[in-house]
């Protein structure tokens, strides 16, 4: 195999850890106002992910990072062109990282109230314009013969990249939703179950909703079986959650997201950002990446970090294991 | 202003603001680490006080880092896209690594360090929070290397078909003779702002403070200001060596650290200068005699490079051009590097005279010289990257890209003017929250802290948000 598609395959893998891992923490925060009905019940939400949403975060920091050096061309225009909304992306990762270590330094209430709606909004926007980036990056967007992206904020706003956006944020609840009923015991964990079945339907018909679109848009054989497999996970989680299966519904709505996401990847290759202007204007793994040398040196940096830090941020989980409940928190 | 006006604002702006929380929090975690070291040793309760009451403070200020890092990442194919695409063969790489090597490493670790007081065996815990450290200092140890193909391009190639750096030689990337310089050079400053915030804090509470916490106060006040003083000498060796690399790399630089428009053999150094630093008038300055030569050449009449001279060279190899940068920024930002470090571990020692043979400071003098002994050393942090990265200038990457180049073409004025305000207001409320909430917790006594023990799954849990 080619090293530029060995690293088309790997950015994609960070791209569905970071939404796999990133989407439940994002889920939980924006279920913050729904499930915590009282100071004691958002600490317990918070403390599911407490040590493992900066873990998360990174994932993003490595996809961005390894697109620079793997695509540098692909990083330049992705990055500039979606210019706006990235701003808003980093606004609303600032003020919820910070957000997670500073609510609990005052015991008074407006000051949790304040940050409790940076949790919430620094949630929402992110799972939001992640699937509106998404879906633009499938669907194209314009870019002329010197690779520079072409369109206002506007040209992103269409209804397949809305719908690609809501269908993000429907299935980050639904997963941040079961990952409480994992994690959570007692009230907040009954809750968390009803919601995810409520919420799940809503996504389920998203879903199915912007996968058809986007295949419909084009598609390759690999695209449609995991599109269709994707669909299946999610009808799986929610029948499992319904059977009390908490574990297995989960996973079901990891191996949703991640078949979403590769399902984009897949039916993109071997473009990394279609033109609409005109299809030679589209950057491929080939016009947009660096040396063989760079990527073989990446590789090797690859091979060896990445089972690493899988054991060590696996073990992190199997530590904090437990399920926590209201009365785990301390006063 | 311009485009390329606004994104270097806004790039200085959030660069210096992310570069105040990193050497802190550098040096913090390796102060935190080792108190809580000396508690696993010792088992004194004094240890693990310290340990949780300089880790909160570490806390604090470690999320403002993290949050404020990812848009350093993010900026360079926000702002710079065409110097991401002339550069991203080589620079791309070691910015991966680092996330992939050190930033799992450290958030990973610290996440187990923070909600693991309970949850894993004493000596886990403990390498926890030293595997977060080594994870910091690896950060800086990649992103220096970065930075230092910028100021010293090695291990490339020019292609004209594909008109961008692309990487040859990985390794001597990995061991430019400027990262080797520099890297020495910045954690020695990262452990002379931590060891300033540690004496800082404790001189208040030793004076102000509660008698039952002196004890442990007067042991971290001790530490600090050793800290800073051994600090502050690893930064002044470190410091001549990479003076002396800097000379050798971009002789431009090293002249317009001193204003010298003229070479000269040999070039004397100037404390301060009272004139326009434009070359033309000198109303006064106090100079010392063959100090340049010997910090920019190692030999007391060493010659050193004027800047007119440097000009008319690099028009002659590079075109014609301004290759001189904004020297009043450099001759201050220089001398304000130096001069904070100095006046802050004066400080230091005047402290540990203070505290000699058990005596404790009672005097309102040093109740203020720790107030702003913190912000000393994060000062000359700050005026030493300016330096560095405006005595750079006009070149991105030396020598071959110009930093006009490099801005996003397709990134209009309006859309930098929005992320310049937006992150000019949201940085500077974080600063007053931040602030305030650092003061709250520094002047907090020390936590009762009962030793951790493992508890089961039925107990609460120690540390929650």
């Amino acid at each position: 195999m080619e090293l530029t598609t060995v690293w088309f395959i790997l950015i994609a893998t960070l791209w569905t850890g970071y939404f796999v891992l990133e989407g439940f923490d994002f889920g939980v925060g924006m279920l913050l106002p729904v499930l915590g009905r009282n100071d004691t019940e958002r600490r317990v939400l918070i403390n599911t992910i407490g040590p493992v949403w900066d873990g998360n975060e990174v994932w993003v920091i490595v996809a961005g990072g390894a697109t620079f050096a793997a695509f540098p061309h692909w990083y330049a225009t992705l990055f500039s062109g979606f210019y706006l909304p990235l701003l808003a992306i980093l606004v609303a990762l600032i003020i919820r990282g910070v957000a997670f270590e500073y609510r609990h330094q005052r015991h008074d209430q407006a000051w949790k109230n304040r940050w409790d709606l940076a949790v919430i909004v620094g949630s929402t926007l992110p799972a939001l314009l992640w699937g509106v980036a998404f879906a633009n990056l499938y669907h194209g967007v314009p870019i002329d013969a010197d690779k520079e992206y072409t369109g206002t904020l506007l040209t992103l706003l269409h209804p397949y990249a809305l719908l690609g956006g809501l269908t993000f944020v429907g299935l980050f609840i639904t997963h941040g939703a079961l990952f409480l009923a994992l994690k959570t015991g007692g009230d907040v964990r009954t809750r968390a179950n009803a919601l995810a079945l409520r919420a799940g339907a809503v996504t389920a018909a998203l879903a199915v909703a912007f996968l058809t679109w986007t295949l419909g848009l084009h598609h390759t054989p690999a695209a449609i079986t995991t599109a269709a497999l994707a669909a299946a996970a999610l009808l799986g989680a929610l029948a499992a959650n319904r059977a009390g299966r908490e574990g297995w519904a989960f996973a079901g709505t990891a191996a949703t997201i991640a078949l979403t996401v590769t399902t984009l990847f897949c039916g993109l290759y071997p473009n990394v950002m279609p033109s609409t202007t005109d299809a030679a204007f589209s950057l491929t793994v080939h016009n947009a990446a660096s040396t063989p040398y760079t990527l073989k040196i990446m590789t090797w940096v690859a091979v060896i970090f990445t089972p690493i830090v899988g054991c060590y941020q696996a073990w992190t989980y199997w530590v904090f294991r437990k399920r926590i409940s209201v009365k785990d928190i301390p006063a | 202003m311009d485009t390329l006006d606004l994104a270097r604002w806004q790039f200085g702006i959030t660069t210096v603001y992310h570069f105040l929380f990193v050497p802190l929090t550098i040096g913090l975690i390796f102060l935190v680490a080792g108190l809580q070291t000396a508690w696993h040793r010792t088992g004194d309760d004094k240890w693990l006080k310290l340990t949780k009451f300089y880790g909160k403070i570490f806390l604090i200020n470690f999320a403002m880092g993290v949050v404020t890092g990812i848009v350093q990442e993010f900026q360079f194919g926000m702002n710079w896209s065409d110097y991401s695409r002339f550069v991203g063969d080589v620079f791309g790489a070691p910015l991966a690594i680092e996330g992939l090597v050190a930033f799992f490493l450290e958030s990973t670790f610290l996440g187990l360090w923070i909600f693991g007081w309970d949850r894993l065996p004493r000596h886990l815990h403990l390498a926890a929070i030293w595997a977060a450290a080594i994870g910091t200092a690896l950060s800086a140890y990649f992103i220096l290397a970065a930075n230092s193909f910028m100021q010293w391009p090695v291990g490339f190639t020019y292609n004209p078909a594909t008109q961008r750096a692309e990487l040859t030689d990985f390794p001597a990337v990995l061991t430019n003779k400027v990262v080797l310089a520099t890297l020495p050079h910045t954690l020695a400053a990262c452990m002379l702002t931590g060891g300033g915030l540690v004496l800082g804090v404790a001189l208040y509470h030793l004076v102000r403070g509660r008698d039952t916490d002196k004890p442990a106060f007067r042991s971290a006040a001790k530490l600090g200001a050793w800290t800073m003083i051994v600090a502050f000498a690893a930064v002044a060796i470190s410091g001549d060596q990479l003076g002396k690399v800097m000379t050798e790399t971009q002789p431009m630089k090293m002249a317009a650290a001193e204003a010298l428009y003229r070479t000269e053999k040999p070039a004397s150094f100037s404390i301060v200068t009272i004139g326009t630093l434009d070359g033309t008038e000198e109303v006064w300055a106090l100079t010392v005699p063959n100090l340049l030569s010997f910090l920019g050449t190692g030999s007391f009449d060493g010659e050193v490079k004027g800047i007119n001279n440097l000009q008319a060279d690099y028009r002659a190899t590079y075109g014609p051009g301004d290759y001189a940068p904004v020297i009043p920024v450099t001759y201050w930002g220089f001398r304000a590097m130096i001069g904070f470090g100095a006046f802050g571990t004066a400080i230091a020692l005047l402290t540990l005279w203070t505290l000699r043979r058990g005596r404790t400071p009672t005097s309102t003098w040093l109740l203020r010289a720790g107030l702003v002994l913190p912000l000393l050393p994060l000062a000359a942090n700050s005026a030493g990257w300016i330096f560095t990265e405006m005595g750079r200038q006009p070149w991105a990457v030396f020598g071959l890209l110009k930093t006009a180049a490099a801005v996003s073409p397709s990134v209009s004025t309006g859309e930098v003017i929005t992320s310049l305000t937006v992150f000019t207001l949201l940085y500077g409320t974080l600063a007053v929250i931040e602030t305030r909430l650092v003061l709250k917790t520094a002047s907090a006594g020390l936590p009762d802290a009962a030793p951790p023990s493992q508890k089961t799954d039925d107990d609460q849990l120690a540390f929650a948000y």
